[in-house]
């Protein structure tokens, strides 16, 4: 994406096509992380809907002290939490939950039942497209508030300081749900290659 | 200091250091014990490299092309809004 100062300014003037190549740019994930928030798909495309027009009607106010995108998203999960929440999310975060289930680990800590190599094997069996989708399916896995946090982190490619703003939770909270997200993320990508052989 | 590294870390406890490793939220100190453990443990080092990979793949996801007509809404959105404002 362009430099946010250019695009500002076309969005301000006018210009229709860019307009359309920022929603081209982020509706997916922020259709995807407002599923998370509300109760169907259906709500979810109504609350993007309303953040691409907020986000038109306040593009005369922003003065820039995010990013744009900081910004849109900040935009996006207020609009959803308003909407509708589907948890209970007041609760910080739910009960420890170790990155690798405890079986594969012998009595003294060490690996039992180590990983799979798969990392040459993943590129070299699935073409890049496949590659995206399994990964894409596998995050619609994971728990909402762990989803949430490796979209803006991971796809997204924000930072720590950026998520947190936008989801309005602590840094140490950011990093235990990134953390079961990842970890979760990993372990189901190895579960399909085993089950691949 | 010595006596403080003496305790060694086991594998379990060290996948659970993973991202605060990535992150560079270790103290220096637990900082050395992980990297310690890595250099002898092959599979907590295979294990990073995966968390490394699953990270690369998701940072590499692609938006996917909005449709004709989902064009033409988001046209339509764009010019309502400009219209509101004359």
């Amino acid at each position: 994406m362009e430099a946010d100062g250019e695009l500002l300014l076309r969005l301000r003037s006018g210009d229709e096509r860019a307009f359309v190549s920022l929603v081209e740019c982020y509706q997916e994930q922020m259709l995807r992380l407002a599923t998370s928030f509300v109760p169907s798909q259906a709500v979810a495309e109504e609350v993007v809907q309303d953040t691409w027009l907020a986000l038109l009607r306040g593009l005369d106010g922003f003065e820039g002290r995010s990013s744009l995108k900081t910004w849109l998203f900040r935009i996006l999960v207020n609009q959803a939490r308003t909407t509708g929440t589907r948890e209970d999310r007041s609760f910080p975060v739910p009960d420890p939950e170790p990155a690798v289930d405890p079986a594969r680990f012998d009595a003294a800590g060490g690996w039992a039942d180590p990983p799979e190599h798969w990392i040459e094997a993943a590129e070299g069996r699935l073409e890049a497209g496949k590659l995206a989708d399994r990964i894409l399916a596998l995050m619609d896995e994971l728990p909402a508030r762990q989803r949430e946090v490796v979209i803006l982190r991971d796809v997204e490619e924000m930072s720590s300081e950026e998520v947190c703003s936008v989801l309005a939770i602590s840094d140490g909270n950011q990093r235990v749900l990134l953390h079961r997200g990842r970890s979760r993320l990993r372990q189901l990508f190895e579960d399909g290659f085993r089950g691949a052989r | 200091m010595r006596l403080l590294l003496r305790r060694d870390l086991v594998c379990q406890q060290a996948v659970e250091l993973v991202t605060d490793y990535l992150e560079d939220a270790l103290s220096r100190r637990a900082r050395r014990r992980f990297e310690a453990h890595l250099a002898g443990c092959p599979h907590c080092t295979e294990y990073l490299a995966q968390m490394r990979e699953i990270i690369r793949l998701t940072g590499r996801l692609q938006p996917e092309d909005l449709t004709p007509r989902q064009r033409d809404e988001f046209v339509e959105l764009y010019r309502r809004w400009r219209s509101e404002q004359e």
